[in-house]
């Protein structure tokens, strides 16, 4: 069910998202599932390099700040000292799949009992709107000023779909925060990430397409408009796997 | 429709950051953007139309700044 | 009751940490530390702990970073170049202020080098090795019954401090057998509670370990935190062995394999009439400035012996009082100064 009320997981301050981001309402989101399974008390998160690095300002639960990438490798230490914990990742396409492609692809081929929250936006925000690994075909950034063109950059990185044939990979969703409706998916995505790991099965990890109006120069409205036209299309939503 | 008319958005003027999403989804027309900037010199949005308000929610729902909470309607008195 | 076993110098240190309480170890293969993890391998799990062997270093120290967040005894080991890559995670834990052993079975370098025993990452231990103002404790094992007994207080003093401890050690300290003897009864010592710790937010408010300052004068507090307790080290830790030092004209300082190996010179020296002493730093960070300040003073001349190009004697250099007394003998690249050489250059000193 939707909440129209800040969740006690979060605290009650201002972030310092631009406006229009996704982060605010992914950080919501988690927490509304964090209250429904009532385990706030119990939660352990890790925090990226990258605009969500203040996660912890936001979130009212234990989290702890990970070096750029190394994020699964840390939720792995604290995890498996602390099993009967929930035990989660927040990161961005640079952290998630460009720096710390190692350690995600490891820990989800471990098996590691931990969930992940994926917020894929396609630039590198806190640092000023840089090329990611996910930066869709034809997208200009500060250091793809001539788009990306495959041929020069590579193409964009489904990292999801990477995953989806690691054995220890329990569940694996891609989602977006476009639309109402599909906030609402994002959100119940996020409770089967979380189930998932307190049932044991092991890795889960949901993947969020994410506005960020401020680099792809257009406005927050716009912006969840191309998610919808445009993003989607290279990154199609749905249950990868489980 | 139990709750029909029974929240409202309210919408934390200094916590808006004049994203403007609210605006958008909301289906029946009714919150706008006054043009006035609150303290951080952001365009914040208000209920314009009360009455077409159906309480919805997705508003609130779709707020990235946690600045729209549903809450009863104050009776007037 | 003590029990004597015969252990090589990585599984000693492996068995030190174990007794220490450590619960979580994870590594990578690489020459010559592999006895260490294998024996981790083994041992860890039957004593109710976590073995991970890690797809790369930079995991294995994050592991590492993450189990000591959740309050529990942790280390990570590895030689040289597996050190390097290991910076990032321990420049992160100074700056957390987290508890961890590191230990590095020093082999030949730069680069791949070789995997002969050196004594080549003086510097990348003592003087910060990562980024930013910090420091770890660096112990030096001279034996294979150090290599157990200062893996065992590297974790008793990693928690008393919130910092990483550093063992270093080198491929012929690690691989070496020799007698090892402790207390089949050893307990863990300096238990403290770790109120910081990662473990929820029940009964407390919530909480975060960072090492991210973006506040106006925040980080230069951090900072300013940080050397308060580096200073405070430098006072309580430091530790050397002086061995024949009282009437010595002539002192060796070595620390480590080439330690050792200076120690059995100095007997032959004195055999031969000549008064050689030497002087062991155990603790590298902290370094024992005033003790060698102290020996240099009354010596005549001052030896300075590595397994490198010479990193430590710009320690000693810095200790003693007049520089014009020390001078260098140092072989690199897997070359191990033989006790004969060591005489030979104290003889042509003395002459």
């Amino acid at each position: 069910m939707p909440k129209f009320e800040k969740p006690r997981s979060m605290k009650d301050v201002a972030t310092h998202y631009c406006p229009g981001c996704g982060h605010g309402l992914i950080h919501r989101l988690l927490c509304e599932v964090i209250d429904d399974l009532g385990v706030r008390e119990t939660t352990v998160s890790v925090a990226p390099v990258g605009c969500a690095v203040l996660a912890y300002d936001y979130w009212d639960f234990d989290t702890m700040e990970a070096p750029h990438g190394r994020t699964p490798a840390v939720a792995t230490g604290l995890k498996r000292v602390m099993p009967d914990k929930l035990v989660f990742t927040y990161q961005g396409d640079g952290d998630l799949a460009a720096i710390g492609t190692s350690e995600i692809i490891h820990a989800g081929n471990r098996g590691e009992n931990i969930s992940v929250i994926f917020v894929n936006n396609g630039v590198y925000g806190m640092t000023g709107g840089q090329m990611a690994p996910t930066t869709l075909k034809g997208q200009t950034t500060a250091t793809s000023p001539h788009t990306r063109r495959v041929e020069k950059e590579g193409y964009p990185l489904k990292i999801t779909e990477m995953m989806a044939v690691l054995d220890g990979v329990a569940y694996l969703e891609r989602t977006s925060v476009d639309s109402y409706a599909n906030i609402i998916k994002t959100k119940k995505a996020i409770e089967k990430c979380f189930r998932a790991q307190l049932e044991g099965k092991g890795f889960s990890m949901v993947e969020i397409l994410s506005p960020c109006p401020t680099y792809w120069g257009m406005s927050p409205v716009e912006s969840m408009e191309r998610i919808r036209n445009e993003v989607v299309k290279e990154y199609p939503l749905g249950v990868i796997k489980g | 429709m139990k709750n029909k008319d029974k929240t409202r958005p309210v919408i934390n003027k200094e916590r808006c950051k004049g994203c403007g999403l609210c605006i958008n989804v909301c289906p029946m027309g009714s919150l706008t953007s006054p043009g006035e900037v609150n303290k951080k010199g952001l365009r914040y949005a208000i209920l314009k139309n009360e009455d077409k308000c159906t309480g919805c929610g997705m508003c609130a729902v779709i707020c990235p700044d946690c600045a729209i909470e549903m809450r009863e309607r104050e009776k007037k008195s | 009751m003590k029990k004597r076993y015969l252990s090589t110098g990585n599984e000693a240190c492996a068995e030190g940490a174990l007794r220490a309480g450590c619960l979580f170890y994870a590594g990578y293969p690489i020459t010559p530390q592999n006895e260490l993890i294998a024996y981790m391998a083994v041992h860890m799990e039957g004593r109710g702990g976590v073995f991970i062997q890690s797809e790369s270093e930079l995991a294995a120290i994050n592991m590492v970073l993450g189990s000591s967040a959740a309050g529990v005894r942790s280390m990570t080991s590895s030689s040289s170049p597996g050190i390097s890559l290991k910076q990032e995670g321990i420049s992160y834990m100074a700056g957390c202020e987290l508890p961890g052993v590191i230990v590095n079975v020093m082999r030949g370098g730069p680069g791949l080098g070789n995997i002969s025993a050196a004594q080549s990452d003086y510097f990348q231990a003592t003087k910060g090795g990562g980024h930013g103002d910090y420091s770890v404790i660096v112990l030096a094992p001279a034996n294979v019954q150090e290599m157990f007994d200062l893996t065992f207080d590297a974790f008793a003093l990693a928690d008393k401090y919130r910092t990483p401890v550093m063992i270093l050690s080198d491929g012929m300290l690690g691989q070496m057998m020799e007698p090892l003897e402790f207390d089949e009864e050893i307990k863990p010592q300096g238990i403290i509670e770790k109120p910081w710790a990662m473990t929820g937010a029940a009964n407390r408010s919530a909480q975060s370990i960072k090492s991210l300052y973006l506040g106006d004068g925040a980080l230069e507090a951090l900072n300013t935190k940080l050397q308060k307790k580096y200073e405070h080290i430098r006072t309580a830790e430091c530790k050397s062995e002086l061995y024949k030092c009282d009437d010595a004209d002539i002192v060796l300082v070595a620390y480590g394999s080439i330690g050792r190996i200076a120690r059995s010179s100095i007997d032959d020296l004195r055999e031969k009439g000549i008064k050689a002493g030497l002087i062991r730093p155990i603790t590298l960070w902290p370094f024992p400035y005033d003790e060698i300040k102290k020996v240099s003073k009354k010596a005549k001349k001052v030896l300075v012996i590595e397994m490198s190009a010479g990193q430590m004697v710009e320690d000693v250099r810095l200790a003693a009082e007049d520089d014009s007394k020390i001078s260098f003998h140092g072989r690199t690249g897997g070359g191990v100064p033989t006790e004969k050489e060591i005489v030979e250059e104290v003889k042509e000193l003395y002459a």
